[in-house]
């Protein structure tokens, strides 16, 4: 599409079973009831003057552009408050309404700078627009009176900018601030004349303020007052194309704005079903990686990794990378050859990786990223429910009554889905917090959690079962539900088992920290509180019992019926952009696309069949098995898109062993991550502007990603892949990844009724998609679980073998940052990196005090496995005996202290707990010193001036 | 296989045993090898089969003689009851 600003409806949409018709300038008009007049009148295609209406905040009625005239109505009413009425009769364009809307005007532009010719939302101004559509020709009282003009800008948000002499005060931006965010970061200061939009207190700026920059200002702005500073320095855009974050599983939709193949910006799309017109710092401004200078664009080989990078033409590094492969597969066989695709990578891409490993290697040492993160879910939910993934949509949580969050912290992690739960929040519902830290939602503006539970972590098997025990012991169970929808004699069992004393919260409160008497009262509000959803992240499944976790979570929502509707339901959080996806598209040792397993004949042979190969019946190695497997010799080489295992795995120095054992490591990537310092190939990789395929959600939910540039390296990230395989003998001739997505359909049941061509035309689709769901399925299980029959599991405490002791007394646990992204490849090398420079050490206060550290001091933080050092900040957000950091850097490598400890069922690591001291330290550890040598030493590239490292 | 791998499938074993303990002794033994069955690749289970097993819980050495002497015990938990050819239910078990 040609560049267009996004339609603005004035006021939001209104949800009703009922309709009223009005007639507006003659037209007739059907609208739901309680839809503004404002908005009918725009529906059906007229447009009434407005300044301070945006649709994405409630009407505020301050501009008075918008007045009408309703007959038998007195005066002229706003028509951003009124609401359309039966047969109501509204004229929008009189000479009375003209001149009240010029007079109105007038004042406007009489405090406005008029260098619109050289402004940088020349032609792209709301108030200019409406300057231009009431007719104003003159403004009567000068420009010589008071004024704001010659303000000082505020430039200190990297990405934009607020100028004040261009603001109107319609406090847009202050109402997108609180009602679509929720951070109410902005006020207007002042009142009359001096009022001006303000950023946290007097001394503040933007950047020093509580905002946290996720544009939903700069958006509602109707001037170039909040501006993205890209536009400025660029200009307006002259195209857009709607297309999908590739930041984290919540799947916005935005619209690339460009400038010939450059971007502009990004501005979220209204009609994305999963953001619904927001955003975050992240996928709003964190795209500057895409062209940042480490960026590799050309092949690269070596014979060892001690040698340096040599660069190479595509031929070159393809013979180089296909005779290796040759080699070792003629003399250690195909199971010495793996690869691990990548959950950032588009569905198509993983699907072709995981194909190329099957049908090409000739082994099945394939898996994800969602090894360590959501594989539990997989398990967990497989189990209870039948299916593994999240049951709701996001749209679901505006029907939510009572939000259980454990184990994630979404305002950091899935921000947009945040705002949407904080939303819902203030309009009434109730709260769960499950966490060891006293993460933002807990408390912060207008958001307080009825109950916080800061339990010890790893006792999240423990503290469920003590919600069960007090939902079945006090018969707040939902004896209905269960009869119908689940197994019946397993959930006897299971009733009995945590109906047992040693399941009250009293006993095991010792064990979880947990005070009985909260944990009840949660408990009862959970049960008893009206439409329950529970949200949960990897402070659930990165534990040694993750699976237990998610089938005990399944367990309560399946004992209070909470399964099934709108507002309810299991909502894993997904980590990574297209975690579902790559789960889904056969990433798995053990299974092939759509979750058959291996042993399966009639689906083994259909993939042989359609492939063309024999494909081994057993299952793979896991990544830390690969791991293993080389150390041992019999494993030898691996092909890694996308993912940098050496800095996000656990245990780095048993990643660097293994990687060091291998005799080919491949890394496709768009930059020289840590685990390219063991690599021999380096294939370059494309951003997702660089691309077409489909990423799919959290919410089950497939969408478009759509190239809006030639990938720099030369290839989409699936032509690289393809030119592999082809260079192994494949013959594969894909020429757009809606073959792929074809194959995917024609292989795999869920989707078979998605293609590209239906994706165009639909914007995006839940699976299932079949026959029985032609439409997708927001919300799953609704008659019956997809299994038949919901089933109880008992979920026993088994304690991890992590434990803390005399050396090592603390627990750390690990998490993210707003404005961070996982290992920080792409939001390191941004701007976002003026948020959060360094990886920082949370402690108590007393905890901190005990070894005489203080704010900013440098400390080393030492387990069983390891130890690297970083500063401290001291705070009561984590509870004493508690630590926290977050893992977003290689200098601090959080992962050199985390240990193999791993999920029971599916060898998701145990990030979340590992047993550490902590003491004053006056520089980094000798690991970090021979890590920093490392480093610089594999990145040295053969040509360039004088060898310097890439980096 | 190295000792400390074989130490690593050692303890993975006895977790997974660990973890079906509630569910009884004799359902708990099958339940791990079927586990153990559908998840591990051959050359782990071959390392299990024929490498120290002394560091072994009682259930998860029961689940590797059941394995070696009787073979998969089939289908014990819904976690290893897949889709089949043309099924639509989804899931993973990691």
């Amino acid at each position: 599409m040609g560049y267009e600003p996004q339609k603005d409806f004035g006021t939001p949409a209104v949800e009703s079973d009922e309709t009223v018709t009005l007639t507006i300038d003659g037209r007739k008009v059907t609208v739901p009831a309680g839809t503004s007049v404002m908005r009918a009148a725009s529906e059906s295609g007229g447009h009434i003057p407005k300044l301070c209406a945006t649709d994405n905040v409630k009407a505020f009625g301050s501009c008075r552009l918008c007045l009408v005239e309703i007959e038998g109505a007195r005066g002229t009413p706003a028509s951003c408050t009124t609401p359309a009425a039966e047969g109501m009769v509204v004229k929008t364009q009189t000479p009375r309404l003209e001149k009240l809307r010029r007079g109105v005007m007038e004042l406007y532009i009489s405090d406005h700078p008029l260098d619109c010719l050289t402004c940088s939302a020349n032609n792209d101004c709301e108030l200019q627009d409406e300057a231009a559509a009431v007719g104003l020709r003159d403004v009567r009282y000068g420009y010589e009176g008071a004024n704001h003009l010659g303000t000082t800008p505020d430039v200190s948000n990297p990405y934009f900018l607020f100028a004040p002499d261009k603001c109107i005060v319609c406090s847009r931006c202050v109402r997108a601030c609180g009602e679509v965010q929720g951070t109410f970061a902005l006020t207007v200061d002042g009142r009359g004349f001096a009022s001006v939009i303000s950023a946290g207190q007097d001394e503040d700026n933007f950047l020093s303020s509580e905002c946290v920059s996720c544009g939903a200002c700069v958006q509602a702005c109707p001037t170039s007052a909040l501006m993205e500073k890209s536009v400025k320095a660029i200009g307006k855009p002259e195209r857009s194309v709607v297309t999908t974050c590739a930041y984290c599983g919540v799947g916005c939709t935005f619209r690339a704005e460009m400038r010939g193949e450059q971007l502009v910006r990004m501005v979220p799309y209204k009609d994305g079903k999963a953001n619904r017109g927001h955003s975050c710092v992240k996928g709003r401004f964190a795209y500057g990686y895409a062209n940042h200078q480490d960026r590799i664009t050309k092949p690269m080989v070596r014979e060892k990794i001690t040698d340096p990078w040599r660069e190479v033409s595509w031929e070159e590094a393809l013979e180089f990378t296909s005779s290796k492969i040759k080699a070792i597969k003629a003399e250690h066989g195909p199971m010495a050859l793996g690869g691990i695709t990548s959950s950032r990578c588009t569905n198509e891409e993983t699907f072709l990786v995981q194909k190329l490993i099957r049908a090409v290697f000739g082994s099945n040492n394939t898996d994800t990223c969602a090894r360590v993160c959501h594989s539990p879910t997989g398990y967990g939910l497989k189990t209870t429910f039948g299916t593994s993934a999240g049951t709701q949509d996001f749209d679901s949580v505006q029907h939510t009554d009572v939000a259980l969050v454990i184990g994630a912290n979404p305002t950091d992690g899935h921000p947009v889905f945040a705002s949407r739960l904080k939303k819902r929040l203030r309009e009434g519902a109730k709260l769960i917090v499950i966490d060891p830290r006293r993460i933002d939602l807990v408390r912060s503006p207008h958001i307080e959690a009825a109950h916080h539970l800061p339990l010890q972590p790893g006792t999240n098997v423990a503290v469920l079962t003590a919600i069960a025990h007090v939902i079945v012991t006090e018969g707040l169970t939902n004896d209905k539900f269960i009869r119908e929808r689940c197994e019946v004699d397993a959930y006897e069992e299971w009733a009995r088992f945590v109906s047992d004393e040693r399941h009250s919260p009293e006993t095991l409160e010792p064990v979880t920290r947990v005070p009985a008497e909260e944990l009840r009262a949660a408990a009862r509000l959970y049960a008893t509180g009206g439409n329950a959803a529970i949200y949960y992240g990897l402070g659930v499944t990165e534990h040694s019992q993750g699976s237990s976790t998610v089938m005990a979570i399944a367990n309560l929502a399946m004992c209070t019926g909470n399964i099934g509707r709108k507002g309810v339901g299991v909502n894993p959080l997904r980590g990574q952009n297209n975690v579902q996806g790559a789960c889904d598209m056969g990433s798995f040792p053990h299974e092939l696309p759509g979750y058959r397993h291996l042993s399966d004949n009639a689906t083994r042979e259909m993939f042989e069949k359609d492939w063309g190969v024999s494909i081994d019946p057993n299952p793979g190695l896991r990544i830390n098995n690969m791991l293993d497997a080389a150390v041992d010799g019999t494993f030898k080489a691996i092909y890694i898109q996308g993912e940098d295992i050496l800095q996000s795995d656990p245990n780095t120095q048993h990643v660097a062993d293994g990687l060091s054992a291998m005799d080919c490591v491949i890394v496709h990537d768009l930059f020289l991550n840590e685990t390219a310092n063991y690599a021999h190939v380096f294939l370059p990789g494309s951003t997702f502007l660089e691309k077409n395929g489909t990423f799919t959600n959290a919410e089950r939910r497939i969408q478009p990603v759509r190239k809006v540039m030639e990938p720099a390296n030369g290839y989409e990230d699936w032509q690289v892949t393809q030119l592999l395989a082809n260079a192994l003998g494949a013959g594969w001739n894909y020429s757009h990844p809606s073959e792929i997505l074809d194959e995917i359909a024609r292989l795999t049941g869920s989707f078979a009724g998605v293609s590209w061509e239906m994706l165009n035309e639909r914007g995006s689709v839940q699976w299932p998609v079949n026959e029985k769901h032609p439409d997708g399925s927001p919300v799953m299980h609704i008659e019956g679980f997809v299994r038949g029959k919901g089933l109880f599991v008992v979920t026993d405490y088994v304690p991890t073998d992590e434990k803390t002791g005399p050396r090592f007394p603390l627990l750390l646990t690990t998490g993210r940052i707003l404005s961070q992204y996982n290992v920080g490849a792409q939001t390191r090398r941004t701007a976002n990196t003026v948020w959060h420079e360094e990886d920082l050490l949370e402690v108590h206060p007393v905890d901190a005090e005990n070894r005489g550290l203080k704010d900013g001091d440098w400390a080393k933080l030492a387990s069983r496995t390891g130890e690297t050092t970083l500063r401290v900040k001291v705070t009561d957000r984590v509870a004493p005996g508690v630590v926290y950091t977050t893992f977003h850097h290689p200098a601090t490598q959080a992962n050199v202290v985390t240990t193999d400890f791993s999920d029971w069922a599916t060898n998701c690591p145990e990030y979340k707990v590992t047993a550490v001291q902590v003491t004053p330290s006056n520089g980094p550890t000798d690991w970090q010193e021979d890590y920093q040598e490392l480093t610089e030493r594999s990145r040295r590239i053969a040509g360039d001036n004088s060898m310097e490292p890439a980096e | 296989m190295s000792k400390n791998t074989q130490a690593t499938l050692v303890r993975f074993a006895n977790q997974i045993a660990k973890n079906f303990v509630a569910i009884g002794h004799d359902k708990a033994v099958l339940a791990t090898a079927d586990h153990i069955e559908s998840f591990w690749d051959p050359r782990m289970k071959n390392a299990i089969f024929t490498g120290d097993r002394s560091g072994l819980d009682p259930i998860a050495e029961e689940a590797i003689e059941h394995l070696l002497e009787k073979g998969h015990p089939g289908t014990q938990t819904r976690a290893t009851d897949f889709s089949k050819h043309g099924d639509l239910h989804n899931s993973d078990a990691g």
